[in-house]
């Protein structure tokens, strides 16, 4: 066991976990959009930025990759994170402001205006898709691809991967998506239509070999009966 | 994630990819044992071989080295040296670095674009050139730097443009081999009738050529290589197809060159020729392969 100071209190963690669960585990709440649990760490959204350290050597980290250490002085919610957390989350927005995980967040964190261009991206970069297929589901059909601002989610060569499988896993984490469903046209997009309960793919025959995400999926389930 | 314009690829890039040959793209691979750490020099081979990656190569390089489509992808576009789609025959990289650029790069490139009529980053129509642009070559003090198929150019002004251009389709090469003192002729002749092989009345690079007999399946005709020693060049009177070994044979004895020695890199035989003056030269007969001895005496 680890001993360190979370906010002030004295706590003992698990060897090996981050400080982001050590934080969770105590009840501070941490906001993250990259963060998941099941994933590997990433850390590539920031919004779970906390202060480590004391005085003129303290810093601030992402706690979803950060191990806990013994000793340690964490704060979750100083004048300094806020502050970070804030400015984090209004470059989100401004990147994804239709996006209405980052809208409420912004929201909760008192962001009543936007200082920023908008951009309208549909992707953050967050890569909890391309994890979510890599480790979940074993595909590995999606991947980074470009560097810098040309850097982009997707699959080679933008076209149907052979190992997706279109089991919709990579909608379903995904924090600002705005890849819709195509229902009946598997070959251009992943269908998730099984997210709600009335979906349009389950009369379709070509979706009867389908591994999806959402499996055992009510809908499936109500046609095989 | 997947977009709904998943582009279909055109008739072009449907014949470019049938002449991918997946014998080389696997002999590359294999050169590398089918390491993943050696992804980005398999990758580097292969552009090297075709001017650029084609689609069927990324595949085969994932099949074999059992590194996943999406990672084989995401390496070759995250450098920019890779490059997906087919260049021209001559590649034009001009420095875009801050010093290049207050040294007046961007009207060295707007040059560039007028003479071709294309934009940067594009191959004009006949495939001759591919003009793009490069963040800093680490040459400042010599800017604005431009690139030419490997031969760097230095404090390049617009008016020198159309001169650069010229010379990149007469090939700069050529003019270069006679200023290097490193490359020197040499005179061979046949190690089993020791008569010369050096032929005064077919010249390459401006000097006598060498003359042998190459046979390769069952067909048989002259091939002529270059003397200077450090120069590829030749002529050959059937076309021999890459990566195929031929043998070599005396054009005045037909006795083949016969060595105890295999090709350090392809392990295709080597082919020895004597030196006059005294010394051994041993090429390679495999053509592409550029592997060669020079043993003096």
């Amino acid at each position: 066991m680890i001993t360190l100071k979370i906010n002030g209190l004295n706590v003992s963690v698990e060897k090996g976990s981050t400080l982001l669960e050590a934080a969770r585990f105590l009840g501070f709440p941490i906001p993250t959009l990259c963060h998941m649990d099941g994933l590997s760490p990433y850390g590539a959204c920031r919004l779970c930025v906390v202060e480590i350290g004391e005085g003129p050597k303290a810093k601030l980290v992402s706690s979803c990759t950060y191990p806990a250490e013994e000793g340690l002085t964490v704060r979750t919610a100083s004048e300094r994170v806020l502050r970070a957390r804030k400015m984090i989350l209004e470059l989100l927005l401004a990147s994804c402001p239709q996006s209405k995980i980052i809208q409420d967040l912004a929201s909760a964190h008192g962001i009543r205006r936007q200082r920023f261009k908008q951009e309208h991206e549909d992707c953050i970069l967050c890569g909890l898709c391309v994890r979510m297929c890599e480790e979940q589901m074993m595909a590995k059909a999606i991947g980074f691809r470009g560097r810098g601002e040309k850097r982009s989610i997707g699959t080679p060569f933008d076209i149907k991967s052979d190992v997706c499988r279109l089991c919709g896993g990579c909608i379903y984490v995904c924090p600002a998506c705005q890849l819709r469903c195509t229902y009946t046209e598997p070959e251009k997009a992943i269908c998730g239509g099984c997210a709600n309960l009335s979906p349009p793919c389950v009369d379709k025959e070509q979706f009867n070999d389908m591994m999806c995400y959402m499996s055992p999926c009510v809908a499936c389930e109500i046609k095989k009966d | 994630m997947i977009r709904d314009t998943a582009a279909l690829p055109n008739e072009e890039d449907v014949c470019l990819q049938e002449s991918v040959d997946s014998k080389a793209i696997l002999r590359i691979i294999e050169s590398h044992n089918g390491e993943l750490g050696g992804l980005i020099a398999i990758l580097e081979e292969i552009q090297a071989e075709y001017g650029y990656l084609p689609e069927k190569s990324l595949r085969i390089v994932s099949d074999k080295t059992g590194c996943s489509m999406v990672d084989v992808y995401g390496v070759a576009t995250f450098y920019r040296s890779f490059s997906l789609k087919p260049r021209g025959k001559h590649l034009i990289l001009v420095c875009l670095g801050t010093a290049c650029h207050v040294r007046g790069a961007p009207r060295v490139i707007e040059e560039f674009e007028r003479q071709l009529g294309i934009k940067a980053g594009q191959t004009t129509e006949d495939k001759e050139f591919t003009l793009d642009t490069v963040n800093c070559l680490g040459a400042c003090a010599l800017g604005p730097v431009v690139v030419i198929d490997g031969h760097y150019f230095s404090k390049v002004r617009k008016s020198r443009v159309s001169q650069l251009l010229e010379g990149a389709q007469n090939g700069f090469g050529k003019l270069q081999i006679e200023k290097d003192k490193r490359i020197f002729p040499l005179h061979v002749s046949c190690p089993h009738c020791n008569r010369s092989l050096n032929d005064e009345t077919f010249t390459i690079d401006g000097q006598p050529s060498i003359r042998v007999t190459i046979s390769s399946d069952h067909k048989q005709g002259w091939l002529r290589l270059s003397c200077l020693y450090g120069s590829y060049n030749f002529a050959s009177e059937f076309d021999v197809s890459t990566e195929t070994a031929v043998s070599f044979l005396c054009p005045h004895c037909g006795v083949e060159f016969t060595s105890t020695l295999d090709c350090s890199v392809c392990a295709a035989p080597m082919v020895p020729m004597l030196v006059d003056g005294g010394g051994i030269v041993q090429i390679c007969s495999r053509r592409g392969c550029k592997n060669h001895m020079l043993d003096l005496i």
